[in-house]
């Protein structure tokens, strides 16, 4: 009766934790895959993917008990935990130092199966080209 | 018990592996190069998320070993990518004043 009951205790908090965890890497997949902007796809992926794997890591921990397993399941959540925010922000240093440009204004993500409107670019001007780069190449 | 822990852990890992499916579309379609940096980056997280979660649905405790060695990867990966994309060669020290810092634009 006693096992049985603390059979159900690890199974259920096992459960709450890789459910959070599914769900906040899910979320975090859908944002890089929609948000309409590096830095905000940047957003979306640090963070969940930070308590997303901890929290994943966690319910393993719980399904493993006492063991070298959850031991070294600590040891990859402690490597994640200190890896994954130093990784995004060196990728975000790199794209600002790169000079990548955010989007501003408003945005409205494309509905899926609406075509959307299309735009015609306007032909380049040759002439206007070279003095640009000269421009450029003085400055 | 063991059963519903085992449908647990098979049902996390199929909802792992349709996140990575959908950051395989942000790889391919990335329009700029620090999004796919970030895909594969984020990728990898999921990758030892994976491992980890494949190797207790096995019973083997292999594949967390695999699993460290892959985060450790991953981020030493990144991190060197991101410097050849910065200075187009690894052969560069990185502390300041070493004589190797990249003319100001």
């Amino acid at each position: 009766m006693n096992a049985e009951l603390l059979q159900w205790i690890q199974f259920s908090v096992s459960a709450i934790f890789l459910v959070g965890g599914v769900f906040f890497v899910i979320a975090g997949a859908v944002g890089v895959l929609r948000l309409p902007d590096f830095y905000t796809r940047m957003h979306a992926a640090g963070m969940t993917d930070t308590l997303g794997a901890e929290m994943i890591l966690l319910g393993l921990i719980v399904q493993a008990g006492l063991s070298q397993t959850s031991l070294k399941l600590t040891l990859i959540a402690f490597l994640l935990f200190l890896t994954s925010p130093t990784a995004t922000h060196a990728v975000v240093g790199a794209a600002h130092h790169a000079k990548l440009k955010p989007k501003l204004g408003k945005y409205r993500a494309p509905v899926p199966g609406e075509v959307p409107p299309v735009k015609i670019a306007p032909k380049p001007k040759l002439k206007a080209k070279p003095k640009a780069r000269t421009k450029k190449k003085a400055k | 018990m063991e059963t519903s822990l085992y449908y647990l852990n098979v049902g996390s890992a199929m909802f792992l592996l349709i996140g990575m499916a959908l950051l395989l579309g942000r790889l391919l379609s990335g329009p700029t190069l620090y999004d796919r940096v970030l895909a594969v980056n984020s990728f990898g997280t999921k990758t030892v998320l994976f491992l980890a979660v494949f190797s207790l649905i096995i019973g083997r405790q292999d594949g967390i070993d695999i699993a460290i060695l892959y985060a450790l990867m991953n981020f030493i990966a990144t991190i060197a990518v991101l410097k050849f994309f910065r200075y187009s060669s690894l052969d560069i020290s990185m502390e300041r004043g070493s004589g190797s810092e990249e003319k100001a634009p």
